[in-house]
């Protein structure tokens, strides 16, 4: 059965649509805010308000996913703020159509995209807090200063705080311009902070989605087709029906939901259900079937993203034509908590508590769904365990909206691992044919790639394609060297498979592709792969600044005994600039420990050092665990895994020290989230390499033999 | 249906539910303690780990007949102990990112701990694989493991 998107592609576009190229700023309103007349809470926009007693509100519309929102963006605001930050409160805010901006969290856009609003917001109130103070006592607003919450008067050294003056800003008209701040005088941004929202998370108050709870709130869990658009024949719930716990059995869209009163019974039950399914059209499908498909896909005339010069003649006059294909496997994003969702519709009135990171697509999709009209559609976006880019999709809250407008009652829909890696929507697999030329000058003087893989836009969203090059060449069409005479060209191969955005998208197995293949023509002209790259980058590559730093600081050139190695890679994508160094060890036998990695990125200014550093580690062993064995197989059309024992992740024995390096700069933010996933996996198969000789070209790597003698 | 007794972070609960319902469950919905979390169900994540009578187990797997008259303790009870060693150092070394998992790795931490006041990197990695994070907050978990012992010399 298709589900309905309940969206369209050109929403998405300016988020995620171009891998972070070419994208414009979101219009945010800063228009006053309702406030109680009289209340003295001072609401000059919509993401801030200061109560009489000092607190500062700070409302975060993008998603706290464990990548630092919530500590992030109340730095941005409380620095322009000139804020005490141990006043600070954080609010998520309800999913609004507009007056947020973009709500969604991917693309690595929280800081970037909040960068200008989130500072000027502050900014604005703190004129404001100044105008006040300056009229309370008659003085020039020139001879005032600002400092931790308070006015200062310097010539009296009078004081007022910002909660004695909020009544009487409040009152003052909004300015429309804002002077921001000099990177220089910043005390909040790029400083240490301790993220807001940690102790919740130690002491286990935090509540997470699946720890939602409503008085008398029903559980489901939804039996879905194990075949991939397959539909409900028929169904048993006798045995069902005998479990304590169990309410009721009811046949919704994509399955049939067994509702109970607490997550167990509702899981019991539903292993006690007897349905025989349609299998459909997929029945036969398997990842055999797919990889056959995409080599047959590249065999076509490609579309051309990317040309310049001849390739064809520079490689049939070349003194080494070098060719290589290259295998990359769909993956899961396996967040650690699944899938789920409290939705309570009611005649007049939908309300939603989700760990998604899309809450406007989610209302979206519930006014529709309801018939509705969006303001009666109230989205709570809860902490979520993780997303990845799974929770940018609203399948899961479309199952509790429907399911609670049938039971005309309150219910939280629950996915189980097993529900969450059958029944996702996965990084596409893809395909790619390489061919590159090396003179007898040790020169590089063409690059030939040929992407084959699905779209994702154009799965999601059919007959909507963009205009220009598909999602799919992100990444493989940026290539940042001066390579002389390129082609780059793509087929694009859709399966039944669902693909969505994972975190970095395409550039994961792009970047693979590039920085792995660049490794094996570096080896071809026997030049140092980190020299051939700074002499193939332009000068005013960013690269170059990442590259230097992880090289050095990871002691590059230094010999190492045969069995070990260091592969080097970058990436830009996302705004940033990431280069990683890695360090394995192989034994004879083939066994391989990955003992280091080293970071470097260039995001811009830092606002939260130290979250960027999480950031970066939290991306290598995310990539690690996905080249190192992540992998979803199809067999008969239903994927193969089903909970961690077929879909391991990186353990901590298997996790390398990590050390990360920021490039010192106070340009504008770039992401931080994403960058530094691309170029692990080239990394860490470029060490392999170096270490063992053997070359990598099939992803995960438990399926490469990699002894060596 | 079945009364059993569960001493909970040292207090003494009678819970009715049928004998092999996961302790998981009856920790998260009949007791309301949800700072235990439900990862994957089949002991092969972690996120559920508590301690029974000082030991790791997984809360998903271990039916409540099977935990009962024994000491449980879960991060609420950790966190009920004033400034305890794995929660300062966890704070400091800043480890926790979506947090989802950090219950069942304090847990583990604490029982290794227990076990082994100043354990090696060695013995982290082997007291604590178990436990899967997405985030990929394990080098932090290793030291803030070794700061609690250098704090304290012990989980307790
Ligand atoms: S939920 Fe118990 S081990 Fe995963
Ligand atoms: S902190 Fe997110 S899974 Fe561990």
């Amino acid at each position: 059965m298709k589900r309905r998107m309940h969206i369209n592609r050109r929403e998405f576009l300016q988020v995620l649509g171009a891998g972070g190229a070419g994208l414009t700023l979101g219009v945010f309103r800063l228009a006053p805010a309702q406030t109680q007349e009289g209340s003295g809470v001072f609401k000059p926009n919509e993401f801030l308000s200061i109560d009489p007693d000092g607190t500062v509100t700070i409302w975060v519309a993008r998603s706290e996913l464990g990548q630092g929102a919530r500590t992030a963006v109340p730095m941005m605001v409380a620095e322009e703020l000139d804020a005490d930050w141990e006043k600070i409160r954080i609010m998520p805010a309800l999913a609004h159509p507009s007056k947020y901006g973009s709500m969604q969290t991917g693309g690595s856009t929280t800081v970037r995209r909040g960068w200008e609003p989130l500072r000027k917001a502050g900014a604005t109130a703190r004129e404001m807090l100044i105008t006040a103070a300056a009229q309370t006592w008659g003085v020039e607003r020139a001879t005032c200063r600002t400092e931790n919450g308070i006015v200062y008067h310097i010539p009296s050294g009078r004081t007022l705080t910002y909660g004695e003056l909020a009544g009487a800003a409040a009152a003052l008209p909004v300015p429309a311009e804002v002077k921001l701040k000099d990177a220089k005088d910043y005390k909040i941004i790029g400083k240490q902070k301790a993220r807001l929202d940690t102790p919740d998370k130690l002491s286990g108050k935090a509540l997470f989605g699946f720890d939602f709870m409503l008085p008398g709130l029903a559980v489901a869990a939804i039996a879905h087709p194990p075949v991939l658009g397959g539909t409900v024949k028929s169904w048993d719930g006798s045995a069902t029906k005998q479990l304590k716990g169990v309410k009721e059995i009811v046949q919704v869209p994509h399955g049939i939901a067994v509702i109970a009163d607490s997550v167990w019974a509702a899981l019991q039950g539903r292993d006690q259900l007897k349905v025989e399914w349609h299998k459909g059209e997929n029945a036969n499908l398997d990842s055999a079937a797919i990889e056959q498909y995409f080599l047959e896909k590249s065999r076509e005339q490609g579309a051309l993203v990317r040309t310049e010069g001849d390739a064809a003649a520079a490689l049939s006059a070349a003194a080494k034509h070098i060719t290589a294909q290259y295998h990359v496997p769909f993956i899961s994003h396996s967040p650690m908590e699944p899938m789920n969702c409290v939705a309570d519709v009611q005649s007049d009135r939908v309300e939603i508590w989700a760990p998604t990171q899309n809450p406007q697509w989610v209302q979206r999709m519930a006014a529709e769904v309801t018939g509705l009209a969006l303001e009666k559609v109230f989205v709570n976006t809860t902490l979520s365990g993780g997303g990845f880019g799974r929770r940018l999709m609203v399948d899961y809250a479309e199952e509790a909206v429907d399911l609670s407008m049938r039971l005309k009652a309150p219910v939280k829909v629950i996915w189980s691992r097993e529900d969450d890696l059958q029944h996702g929507y996965f990084r596409p697999g893809s395909y790619h044919a390489l061919e590159g030329a090396v003179d007898d000058q040790h020169r590089i003087t063409a690059w030939k790639h040929r992407i084959v893989a699905p779209s994702i836009s154009a799965q999601l969203f059919p007959g909507q394609e963009r205009r220009g090059n598909p999602d799919l060449v992100d990444g493989a069409a940026q290539v940042p060297y001066r390579l002389g005479i390129i082609a780059i060209d793509y087929v694009m191969a859709n399966t039944a498979l669902p693909v969505t955005w994972l975190r970095s998208v395409y550039n994961s197995a792009n970047a693979f592709v590039n920085e792995s293949f660049l490794d094996e023509l570096a080896h071809a002209a026997g030049r140092d792969p980190l020299a051939l790259r700074l002499e193939l980058l332009p000068a005013e590559s960013r690269l170059r600044g990442a590259l230097q730093l992880a090289a050095e600081k990871a002691g590059w050139g230094e010999a190492l005994p045969r069995g070990r190695g260091r592969g080097i890679a970058c990436h830009a994508c996302f705004g940033s600039y990431a280069a990683h160094v890695a360090e394995v060890t192989v034994t004879p036998e083939g066994r391989l420990s990955v003992n280091r990695v080293v970071c470097a990125i260039d995001c811009g200014q830092a606002v939260h050092p130290e979250g960027v550093r999480q950031q970066m580690e939290g991306a290598v062993v995310f990539s690690l665990s996905g080249a190192m064995r992540e992998a979803i197989t199809l067999q008969n059309g239903s994927v193969v895994q089903q909970n961690f024992d077929t879909y391991d992740l990186l353990r901590i024995h298997e996790t390398p020290a990590i050390e990360v390096y920021i490039v010192d700069s106070t340009l504008a933010p770039g992401g931080v989230g994403e960058p530094g996933v691309p170029p692990v996996a080239p990394a860490l198969c470029n060490a392999i390499c170096a270490a063992t000789g053997i070359r990598v070209r099939r992803l995960p790597l438990s399926a490469n033999d990699l002894a060596w003698s | 249906m079945p009364t059993y007794t569960l001493f909970v972070n040292q207090k003494k609960q009678l819970v009715e539910v049928e004998a092999d319902t996961p302790l998981l469950w009856v920790l998260r919905e009949t007791l309301g303690l949800t700072g235990t979390k439900y990862g994957c169900g089949q002991g092969l994540c972690g996120s559920c780990t508590v301690l029974l009578d000082g030991e790791a187990v997984r809360a998903c797997t271990l039916s409540v007949e099977d935990a009962a008259d024994k000491q449980i303790t879960t991060i609420e009870g950790i966190t009920a102990e004033k400034e305890h060693p794995l929660l300062q150092a966890w704070l400091e070394e800043e480890v926790s990112q979506c947090g989802y998992c950090q219950p069942g790795q304090i847990l583990s931490a604490a029982a290794l701990l227990n076990a082994k006041p100043h354990p090696t990197d060695q013995e982290i990695d082997d007291a604590m694989s178990g436990v899967l994070c997405r985030c990929g907050t394990y080098p932090r978990i290793r030291k803030a493991i070794h700061r609690a012992a250098q704090r304290k010399g012990g989980g307790r």
